[in-house]
């Protein structure tokens, strides 16, 4: 069983909330990925939906161009929008 | 509680209100606790991460449905026994499970043909219990019949992936399935105390349930492309409590702590 894939996990706790990465396991095809997901991670009442993908097919970016990716947004504050003064009874934005 | 007519015949102090409804319950305790120790003792030894937690999941369903069981069984019977003394100083001649579930786990293939024969019958039967007229009956059938649902779809899946897998695990299913055969009928076969209640329309007779047990068992079988086992044998006795050796030897091990140490809590 050592050739069983390994899928990537999503878990949406509540509807109204996005699918969030809950880790992996293995498993031999997409349905057994679902219930393996449904017994690994949503034993405490965590879920409502489960999305499950390969993890093959996750592309990810290469931590050695972090720099290159990430640091040039650093520095640009005025892409926040905390220039503002916002009402109280906006609320929370 | 419902009151049954025959309660004339049980007046004396020593018999619980409704001996067959007393009985029944505790059979189907005694089948949910047999059957989730087994699928305990799976616990670390899965055959990979993933399945160790399914199995060890169904194991914890099925004695979440035990207790509820075992709960109502001491109160019907109103002597102040308790769940635990109910599943813990009980022999084995007094545990009336059927003996599919007491068959010990074998390979994981034998897991799969117990789990699945017994599921077929579980998931119809709970069915029916859901509109018993008894309350308790059918209360605990509302909570059950989600949990087995599941059990069913898990242990039919299995029987497919590896019926339908290689030829080893074919091999093996096939294995599983003929040695279990024999024990599947039991569940269907009413003991006395059964059929005082079906007679009494508090829980569903076998031929209310029969068509959709085969069906489940024959596409199953027919769909994971392994052979219907044709051995006409059927083993039965659990429910007087007859058991096969294994059951002993199980209970041997739940039971330790409280007879060594009569009384122990955590």
């Amino acid at each position: 069983m050592k050739e069983w894939p390994l899928w990537e996990v999503f878990i949406r706790s509540r509807n109204g909330l996005d699918h969030k990465h809950v880790g992996s396991l293995h498993a031999a095809d997409w349905e057994m990925a679902i219930e393996n997901a449904r017994d690994v991670y949503t034993r405490r009442n965590e879920g409502v939906s489960i999305w499950v993908v390969e993890s093959k097919y996750i592309h990810a970016s290469d931590p050695e161009e972090q720099d290159s990716m990430f640091e040039s947004a650093r520095d640009k504050v005025y892409r926040h929008p905390t220039f503002y003064d916002i009402p109280d009874e906006v609320g929370h934005m | 509680m419902l009151r049954f007519p025959d309660e004339e015949i049980h007046s004396d102090m020593n018999q619980p209100a409704s001996p067959s409804l007393f009985q029944f319950v505790l059979y189907m305790a005694d089948n949910c606790l047999v059957l989730g120790h087994r699928l305990g003792e799976w616990c670390g030894h899965g055959p990979v991460l993933e399945q160790d937690i399914a199995m060890t999941n169904i194991s914890l369903d099925l004695i979440g449905q035990a207790r509820l069981y075992y709960q109502y069984a001491a109160e019907l019977e109103g002597k102040g026994r308790t769940e635990d003394d109910l599943a813990y100083l009980r022999s084995e001649r007094e545990y009336t499970n059927a003996l599919l579930v007491e068959l010990p786990n074998g390979d994981f293939a034998h897991t799969i043909a117990r789990q699945f024969l017994f599921d077929a019958w579980h998931l119809p039967f709970l069915k029916t219990m859901l509109s018993s007229p008894d309350p308790g009956l059918a209360d605990i059938a509302g909570k059950a019949v989600k949990e087995v649902t599941y059990h069913l779809k898990w242990s039919r899946e299995w029987v497919l992936r590896l019926g339908d897998g290689t030829e080893e695990s074919q091999l093996r299913m096939q294995v599983a399935l003929d040695e279990a055969w024999m024990y599947r009928l039991e569940l269907l076969m009413p003991a006395p105390f059964e059929q005082w209640l079906i007679d009494a329309g508090v829980i569903a007779g076998p031929d209310e349930i029969r068509e959709e047990w085969e069906r489940t068992i024959t596409d199953t079988i027919r769909e994971a492309t392994l052979v219907l086992p044709e051995d006409p044998a059927v083993q039965t006795g659990g429910k007087t409590g007859i058991h096969t050796e294994h059951l002993g030897h199980m209970l041997a091990d739940l039971q330790y702590m409280q007879r060594a140490y009569p009384g122990l809590e955590w």
